[in-house]
């Protein structure tokens, strides 16, 4: 449903991704790892538009994102993001974060948004903080937040941008198992991750990412057991023994 | 030194009325010409913070010039040059028949003088607080537009409540020198109570406390409401 094929970005003249192609299907994980700077935030921001990519072509379910007769914030509404930094508004509480786009893009009504919000925030453990703001949340309930927010609106499929990296070693984990459930419900995921536990458990596929290049697409068991790339090899070592 | 102290000038009439006067006076040219600060400085901000080159650019001139010409020619030029330039007519109007000429124009140019500033508070709130949510936004699917007017404006209005808080005493500061066109306002009152009376000390200690404490009010309402939508907490966050 996810179609990268040979995108290039540069910023400036330097290349960031150098002619990235892969496919996900209905229903599929993908984790992508690699080393920091090898364009993996910047590859999952191609996916929904937020960032601009030079050559190359992404089609979500057909429509292409690059297309200047796309309708981005539609194709957007369709496609949840979590980002590392959790992102939520900070003068709204957790009710209000997760209705917002709701009432404004699905032109759902006030009450049926929150009715809506309320049942998406109980599913991820958060029914008793539904008037919190952001500041009275621990890291790894704003970050629970921020995933109820993409799923309030239906997505087809979800990005996350290392949706646990800034959260203390405690919390990691509740985060975790709600991005689980969601797989295990059939969500397609594009999940950017150091967390090899995770993909070992959750992902039918690991991209691995070096230097702005897709080095390695391969199904889970084989990339932990046998990758084919000396760096891939050397990156496994690297974050299994840390 | 051989001054005579004389408190009584502050309770006996007329001075006692003229400096009374004058507080009015200076909390209403306050009062307005913030509110005229703040109306420019929003609408100036946004389109300095706007998709467009023209506004941005058009609103950079804005502020430049305002910023950068003394406040007191900025008066002189809309009292004294403004009416000259423009067509005949208008020039008459403005002249004759604009109701209290010295206040309107004294409210209207420390306006745009401290609008051009609050414009630049506005423009910097939007880019530090509220513009670095503007990906996430987007992402849920909002429009640019309305991400800018659900997430961002309202967001960098919140967090500039402190810094403005010093606008807000300038302004206040400012509306003194409309008594150079003519405005009986408090620090004209003190003059004309120290030139009937010679007690120039005691009048301009009641001017003194006069702006001292409606600084003080001004701070604290400030403070209030900084406090309220919780700014300082939005200002750390993106330190
Ligand atoms: N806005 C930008 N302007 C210029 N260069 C950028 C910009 N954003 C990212 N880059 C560069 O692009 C490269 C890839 O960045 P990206 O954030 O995609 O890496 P990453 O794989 O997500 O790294 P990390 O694991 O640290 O998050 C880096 O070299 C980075 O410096
Ligand atoms: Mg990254």
């Amino acid at each position: 449903m996810i179609v990268l094929d040979d995108v290039h970005k540069f910023y400036g003249s330097q290349q960031i991704l150098r002619g990235c192609s892969a496919t996900i299907s209905l229903g599929e994980v993908v984790v992508v790892c690699g080393p920091s700077g090898s364009g993996k935030s910047t590859l999952i921001k191609c996916i929904n538009g937020l960032v601009p990519f030079e050559r190359g072509s992404i089609t979500v379910d057909g429509v292409s994102v690059s297309s200047p007769e796309t309708d981005l914030p539609a194709l957007r509404a369709r496609i949840g993001m979590v980002f590392q930094s959790f992102e939520l508004y900070p003068h709204m509480t957790a009710l209000q974060n997760v209705s917002l786009a709701q009432v404004h893009v699905l032109k759902r009504s006030q009450k049926e948004a929150d009715e809506r919000s309320v049942k998406i925030l109980t599913r991820v453990g958060l029914g008793g903080k539904l008037g919190n703001r952001p500041a009275e949340l621990s890291g790894g309930q704003q970050q629970r937040v921020s995933i109820a927010r993409a799923l309030a609106m239906n997505p087809q499929a979800m990005l996350f941008d290392e949706p646990t990296s800034a959260l203390d070693p405690e919390m990691i984990n509740e985060v975790l198992e709600v991005m689980q459930e969601l797989a295990v419900e059939g969500m397609t995921m594009i999940v950017v991750t150091h967390e090899m536990g995770f993909a070992q458990r959750v992902a039918n596929r690991v991209l691995f990412m070096d230097r702005g290049e897709i080095v390695e697409d391969t199904p889970k068991d084989q990339f932990f057991t046998a990758p084919s790339s000396e760096r891939a090899k050397q990156f496994l070592n690297q974050v299994l023994t840390h | 030194m051989n001054y005579r102290w004389d408190w009584s000038v502050l309770i006996r009439e007329p001075f006692a009325d003229w400096l009374w006067s004058g507080v009015l006076l200076t909390l209403a040219i306050s009062l307005l010409s913030w509110a005229v600060a703040l109306t420019i400085g929003i609408v100036v901000g946004i389109a300095r913070s706007a998709p467009s080159r023209t506004a941005r650019l058009v609103a950079g001139i804005y502020i430049d010039v305002f910023r950068s010409v003394p406040p007191l020619v900025q008066l002189f030029l809309w009292y004294f040059v403004f009416p000259e330039m423009v067509p005949d007519s208008v020039g008459l109007w403005l002249k004759r028949d604009l109701p209290y000429p010295e206040i309107v124009t004294a409210v209207l140019a420390i306006g745009l003088f401290a609008g051009a500033r609050v414009a630049e508070q506005v423009r910097a709130g939007i880019e530090a607080v509220g513009a670095p949510l503007l990906p996430a936004a987007l992402a849920t699917g909002l429009r640019p537009l309305q991400a800018f007017r659900l997430i961002a404006l309202p967001l960098g209005l919140r967090a500039i409540v402190g810094p403005l808080t010093s606008e807000f005493l300038i302004t206040i500061k400012l509306s003194s020198l409309s008594l150079t066109i003519g405005v009986l306002e408090l620090t004209a009152q003190s003059r004309h109570v120290e030139n009937y009376t010679f007690q120039g000390f005691e009048a301009f200690t009641f001017a003194t406390i006069g702006y001292l404490v409606i600084g003080l009010c001004a701070t604290g309402l400030m403070r209030l409401i900084d406090n309220r939508l919780g700014g300082a907490a939005l200002r750390k966050a993106t330190a």
